[in-house]
């Protein structure tokens, strides 16, 4: 068994908005080079769990740890600097940025250059720029064509839906990362693209070794790469192991479909 | 990548990929006449020669100029271009509306005459009189100070609250620059005069850094010109690096910039500050050049110019907010009252005649607009002389082969009485007619609403020059905003959810 302690761990953690429970008391832990899947119908609670674990929310109860060390109540940028990155379910990209400035964008955090270097132009400070940008190239790269080359200088808003899924993952890992937290990553993909995705989610733990936790609905994508998957409903862990076990549960069955398919307990 | 770029016009759009729409922007650009030409120009040519030219222009502008006039043109430009570039940093870059941007420049410009000038603060003490080289260090840092201390309780604040919170900043720096003058309060008695009242502060030293004493105007045009590039070099740098991609990320999505590991607060507030800072600059070197500052140099009217210069120059573009100020500026002095009529009729004319020539295709449409004008108006003017020979005795504003051209071809009579009010009101109704309509129709109304525009000119707006500056400025706006909103040199945003 794995003695070393997770490195993404939340304990009892609760978020309501008003009367509204929407996590409830949840335990989660992911360990390093883990994928693992968060299911669960719509308004179970899965973005609002990731935007408490990014920092967006702070969480009414409970305890989230980083690598051992608690993050709860740092600003959202500082929890990114720790190393935890994220895309969204409904996509924020900058939208009037190059492809290339919205991934050196996201390198702020841990590059240093203040204004007083910036406008001397240190050596330093022109090294550091160098150095995004040969950053910015290889996480764009990471995608194969689809976001190199010419594509580098052309504004955000010309990718198309699937490209701009591209550039939020690219714009995350640029951040150096250690968890990235991917929001729906297949939503709006044609099976092609939602294949591909699965293969490219498999190479980012693979290839760059990011632990990841992914938001998903299609359960295609789900099967392809969980190591473990947890299911939501109304903000309560309600079965969490392999793909197998968690999509025969009867009580994912029956948060999914209703009390129909089988009997409340 | 081993970055062999791709030129997408060579090879083609690729079917069902996201190539054409990459590049329709581009296609629209190229198709954009003689602004989408002139971008493609400005893109090609590094920033470096662009510099040369506008140092070598404005080098030579003192030689070409008398005094009068390179303070009017030269020195006021420099400093709106100043103002501009540091209101495009908060709100070009960082898309932080403030409106409070005129009290730093109004702040800058107090701090340096409280501390350089012979005002008395009361009977004894009188006359501060510390050297330029530490007054205007202290004003910019005290301004970016200010600017700071402005953004703190307002940075979380976007949008209109942030926007209704800096105008207020801006009302209460005027009100306390004019009533300042006989202060009790804060440990300060027996009225201490801070600010000069409703009467500023006069007799302001000039900038004095060691051997350098400027008091001509030339002297000041230069040594705005050299601030306004250093200050440009540091935007350059700074617009180019992670805080400036920084900024932008904010605009852009301040949410996500938050989470891809950018503290929004503290970039919010560095934007602040460097754009005050800049203000700051301007204002102290607007208090040495005048010798004096007054409240009113710091009033809305100030802001609502340095706005339109960023809009109209396009708002995070450099070189477009300069030209912004070069434009405005201009033209706001073109059409100052003082400017003989004469030139001021041969421009309006010929800013008509070349709209008219550039934009009426084809070229039958262009003569069937021009033949008609000429042919309504000489028609009108008959009928108008033959009813009653008075009504074409009077003057063309313009002199010599124009003014008489005008007095055979068009209407002027000695005494108009009432006609030109109902003949502008009728010119605004043609005016709004021909942008509701296309195809013939317009082109069967523009001769009419030419004509009425002759007639409205030399019988009433000439007559008028203070408020004709304003209607036509604003004319210019609305067909500016109209024809490109991005602005002269902005690039067009998007929006897509």
């Amino acid at each position: 068994m794995e003695t070393r302690a997770p490195l993404l761990e939340l304990k009892g953690v609760s978020k309501a908005f008003g009367g509204l429970r929407v996590l409830d008391d949840l335990d989660l832990s992911v360990s390093e080079g883990e994928i693992v899947s968060v299911i669960g119908p719509n308004g179970a609670g899965k973005t609002t769990l990731f935007n408490v674990i990014t920092g967006v929310y702070p969480p009414d109860a409970g305890e989230i740890l980083l690598d051992e060390r608690s993050i709860v109540g740092l600003e959202p940028h500082e929890i990114t600097k720790r190393g935890l990155a994220r895309t969204f379910q409904t996509l924020r990209l900058f939208l009037n940025m190059t492809v290339k400035e919205n991934v050196m964008a996201a390198a702020y955090g841990h590059t240093s250059a203040g204004v007083l270097r910036t406008v001397l132009r240190t050596p330093g400070m022109r090294r550091e720029e160098r150095e995004i940008d040969g950053l910015a190239e290889e996480c764009l790269a990471f995608f194969g064509e689809r976001l190199v080359g010419y594509r580098f200088d052309q504004p955000a808003y010309s990718l198309s839906y699937a490209n701009r899924r591209r550039l939020e993952i690219a714009r995350a890992t640029a951040t150096k990362p250690r968890v990235l937290l991917l929001d729906e990553p297949a939503a709006g993909m044609n099976p092609v693209e939602t294949h591909e995705m699965t293969e490219l989610i498999g190479r980012l733990r693979v290839e760059a070794g990011y632990t990841i936790l992914v938001i998903e609905h299609d359960m295609h994508v789900v099967e392809g790469i969980s190591d473990r998957v947890v299911a939501l409903d109304h903000g309560v862990k309600i079965a969490e192991g392999t793909f197998d076990e968690v999509a025969t549960d009867a009580t994912v069955v029956e948060a999914y479909l209703g009390t129909a398919a089988t009997e409340r307990r | 990548m081993a970055g062999e770029r791709q030129n997408p016009r060579e090879t083609g759009p690729v079917i069902g990929v996201d190539e054409w729409v990459g590049r329709e922007q581009e296609l629209r650009e190229e198709r954009g006449g003689l602004f989408g030409r002139a971008r493609i120009l400005g893109e090609r040519i590094p920033p470096v020669v662009w510099l040369a030219v506008f140092l070598a222009v404005a080098a030579v502008l003192p030689l070409l100029m008398n005094t009068g006039d390179l303070n009017r043109y030269g020195l006021n430009t420099a400093i709106f271009a100043l103002l501009a570039l540091g209101l495009n940093v908060a709100v070009g870059w960082t898309g932080l509306l403030d409106l409070g941007y005129v009290a730093f420049f109004g702040f800058g410009a107090y701090t340096y005459a409280l501390l350089s000038s012979t005002h008395c603060f009361t009977e004894t003490t009188c006359g501060v009189h510390w050297p330029g080289w530490a007054t205007v260090p202290i004003a910019v840092a005290a301004t970016a100070l200010l600017g700071f201390l402005v953004a703190l309780p307002s940075r979380r604040l976007s949008g209109d609250y942030l926007a209704i919170v800096t105008l207020f900043f801006a009302q209460l720096f005027l009100t306390v620059a004019a009533n300042g003058d006989r202060v009790s309060a804060l440990g300060l008695t027996g009225g201490v005069n801070l600010t000069g009242g409703p009467n500023g502060v006069p007799n302001v030293d000039p900038i004095e850094i060691f051997f350098i004493r400027p008091t001509t105007v030339e002297a000041y045009y230069y040594f705005t010109i050299a601030a306004l590039v250093l200050v440009a070099a540091v935007l350059w740098f700074l617009i180019h690096s992670r805080t400036g991609r920084a900024w932008t990320s904010l605009r852009e999505d301040a949410l996500a910039a938050e989470l891809m590991g950018m503290p929004v607060n503290s970039l919010k507030l560095l934007a602040f500050s460097i754009g005050a800072a800049i203000a700051g600059l301007a204002g102290a070197i607007l208090a040495a050049e005048q010798t004096g500052v007054f409240p009113g140099n710091f009033d809305l009217s100030i802001l609502i110019t340095i706005y339109a210069m960023v809009i109209l120059g396009g708002a995070g573009s450099m070189p477009g907010v300069v030209l912004g100020a070069i434009v405005i500026t201009v033209v706001f002095e073109v059409l100052s009252p003082t400017t003989s009529t004469d030139k001021i009729s041969l421009l309006f004319y010929g800013v008509i005649l070349a709209a008219l020539v550039v934009k009426i295709r084809p070229l039958w449409r262009l003569a069937f607009v021009l033949g008609g004008t000429v042919a309504l108006g000489y028609a009108v003017h008959l009928v108008a002389h033959a009813v009653s020979p008075s009504s074409t005795r009077g003057e063309a504003v313009s002199g010599g082969f124009l003014g008489s051209v005008t007095e055979t071809l068009f209407v002027i009579p000695a005494d108009p009485g009432d006609w030109p009010k109902y003949a502008y009101v009728a010119l605004i109704v043609a005016l709004l007619a021909l942008t509701r309509l296309d195809g013939w129709r317009r082109t069967l109304l523009m001769p009419p609403t030419l004509v009425l525009t002759v007639f409205v000119w030399e019988n009433l707006l000439v007559l008028e020059p203070a408020v004709t500056r304003f209607i036509l400025f604003g004319a210019l706006l609305v067909v500016m905003m109209a024809v490109r909103p991005q602005g002269l040199l902005g690039k067009p945003r998007v929006e897509i959810v």
